[in-house]
């Protein structure tokens, strides 16, 4: 076989900071989807630690919720398929999403621009997850901080969702520097 | 228009790709009468006032959905998802 080797998402790209918030590309380790076969909810969770309820994540390791009966584990490598093949699906996806980090105060105003979803702290707190698009882009949403974002995309839309996010905290930094 | 995906809550109509009648969750039997099936595939009702639709929460968490609405008022009044009706399990009213 070829000597493989891993590109990183968008080579180079430095993370930005505009009006009070700071996007940058984050590598969060290996990513497993974990989907459980029908009516084996209770019996992968406990195998595995527990499993987010919808629209949340679960956290050492870190477990999101990405859609029914499915997790992505993140951040450590996948488990020992064996005793799991009887009660779910387990798909390597590491190389197909590119992750953002997008933290601080004006965050939200950030996202609001781009999410149809109210991502205020008392609808969307620290905990919450989301599938939900980003522009037009499929993408899962995490809280991870109080005011720190993690934003999955695919990877083939890496640069497509930098640009949108670049561009919508430029914008609000413009309008903040004049004065509306 | 919004819709309420059991699942993920309220959501923007953009977020969610139309499908058709409901009927298509409806299949005949593998040897139904050739009629049965052209009218599964092709014959509607076009009703003014409720209808049954799926809708597919697309760029959501990728569940169909019943989306019970009225073609008279647009108001949305269920929906459900079509993996809880096979399994038994409880859809969410609007």
């Amino acid at each position: 076989m070829a000597d493989l080797f891993a590109k990183p998402v968008l080579p180079g790209q430095k993370p930005l900071t505009a009006g009070d918030a700071t996007l940058s590309i984050t590598d969060p380790g290996p990513i497993t989807s974990i989907a459980a076969f029908p009516g084996q909810q209770a019996r992968l969770a406990g195998k595995l630690g527990g499993l987010p309820a919808p629209n949340r994540f679960l956290t050492d390791p870190l477990r999101i919720w990405t859609g029914p009966d499915q997790t992505f584990l993140l951040g450590v490598p996948a488990p020992d398929p064996a005793p799991l093949a009887a009660l779910a699906a387990m798909t390597d996806q590491t190389c197909g999403w590119a992750a953002f980090h997008l933290q601080g105060p004006g965050a939200e105003a950030v996202l609001a621009r781009l999410y149809p979803l109210d991502l205020r702290a008392a609808t969307f707190p620290q905990g919450h997850a989301a599938r939900a698009p980003l522009g037009h882009m499929q993408s899962i949403l995490a809280r991870l901080e109080p005011q720190g974002f993690l934003i999955l995309v695919f990877r083939s839309m890496a640069q497509t969702a930098w640009a949108e996010l670049c561009d919508a905290m430029q914008r609000l930094e413009a309008r903040a520097r004049a004065g509306s | 228009m919004r819709l309420t995906c059991p699942l993920c809550g309220d959501r923007d109509r953009r977020e969610f790709y139309y499908m058709g009648s409901e009927d298509y969750l409806n299949r005949p039997a593998a040897d139904a009468p050739i009629a049965a099936w052209d009218d599964m595939l092709h014959l509607r009702t076009n009703p003014a006032g409720l209808t049954r639709d799926l809708w597919y929460h697309e760029t959501g968490c990728g569940s169909w959905l019943v989306v019970t609405r009225n073609t008279v008022t647009h108001a949305v009044l269920s929906t459900e998802r079509v993996a809880d009706r096979a399994s038994g399990r409880k859809g969410a009213a609007k």
